[in-house]
């Protein structure tokens, strides 16, 4: 018994990848998805603690422009050992700021398979599709697959909440 | 024997594996290739039963854990990958299942299942004095909280 040959696949562009660590695990992400990659170091004051986000994934909040963008944690999302976070990606596009544990090298692929089928839960919506790379796979991830709608309803909410008791201490504060 | 008997028998290519102590059947129209095993590579999912990866021929084949469901135990060993098909609603794909022995490739009649029969069994054959289990790729594979719904979809 043999593999019948591969049907050819379609023919990729070779599309620039930014390889990179998450808890350990090598993962990809497509150059285009990402804004700006930040140090930590350069957050620090630029980032608002929330504790209380309503997701676990998010305890920190980065105010760019008028928007506001969630700070998922990486190790938390996939669930993977938690590894002290140095490095920021700012996903285009979406609300999410991800932290990860640093950059392993920026490539091409030529090839995106997408996920087998036998992966039937959240990592469908993690992910983009595997790809191979020096005989290794990794999943390149999908920037929209970090917070889901509900998610975002309830960090949404969050945040309203908090403006809400923000703007009842300033009231206070001024009628003392 | 009438084609309306429940235990109809047929006589079909099944290749037969072992997975610890015991002997199992695939139809062999269900199996692509017995490979060596390789380098399986793991990342985040929440998918019971998935292992990982392995690439075989370019290709990437997620490796199912089937010895847990069949043995009730995991098995460490193992010599080699078959890798199976697997029906989906509108195709097919690989899976690869790690064997713990060689595989034979024998002609056999299999008795369908009876209601009773787990749902990954496709039907039994006896051979060297053994009644085996004939497998079903399918049921085999799908994660049993999804079982209802896919296997009965993905039945012809």
């Amino acid at each position: 018994m043999r593999l019948v040959p591969r049907p050819k696949s379609p023919v990729l562009q070779a599309e620039q990848i930014i390889l990179f660590r998450v808890g350990g695990q090598l993962l990809a992400i497509s150059s285009a998805s990402v804004q700006e990659v930040r140090s930590v170091d350069s957050l620090a004051g630029a980032a608002a603690e929330i504790k209380d986000s309503g997701v676990k994934k998010v305890r920190h909040l980065l105010q760019r422009e008028e928007q506001t963008l969630f700070v998922v944690n990486g190790t938390v999302h996939f669930g993977l050992p938690l590894v002290p976070g140095t490095l920021v990606f700012i996903l285009r596009q979406t609300r999410t700021a991800l932290l990860v544990d640093g950059i392993e090298k920026m490539t091409s692929m030529t090839q995106l398979q997408a996920l087998p089928l036998a992966f039937c839960h959240e990592e469908r919506l993690w992910y983009r599709g595997l790809t191979s790379l020096d005989q290794t796979v990794v999943p390149v991830v999908s920037p929209e697959g970090f917070l889901t709608a509900e998610e975002l309803q309830v960090l949404e909410g969050t945040l309203a909440q908090r403006a809400t008791a923000g703007a009842e201490l300033a009231e206070g504060g001024l009628q003392a | 024997m009438s084609a309306a008997t429940a235990t109809e028998l047929e006589v079909q290519s099944v290749v037969l594996l072992r997975l610890g102590d015991r002997r199992f059947g695939i139809s062999a129209n269900q199996i692509a290739e017995l490979a060596a095993p390789s380098r399986i590579f793991k990342f985040p999912h929440r998918s019971p039963g998935v292992e990982g990866v392995i690439l075989r021929r370019g290709r990437i084949v997620p490796v199912c854990e089937v010895a847990e469901r069949l043995l009730g135990k995991k098995i460490s060993a193992r010599r080699f990958y078959l890798i199976a098909r697997r029906r989906y609603n509108t195709h097919t794909e690989w899976v690869a299942l790690p064997v713990t022995g060689e595989c034979e490739l024998i002609n056999a009649e299999i008795t369908s299942a009876g209601e009773h029969d787990a749902a990954h069994v496709a039907g039994w054959i006896s051979h060297d004095g053994d009644v085996i289990e004939v497998l079903d790729v399918t049921a085999l594979t799908t994660p049993l909280e999804a079982r209802t719904d896919s296997v009965a979809e993905a039945r012809p």
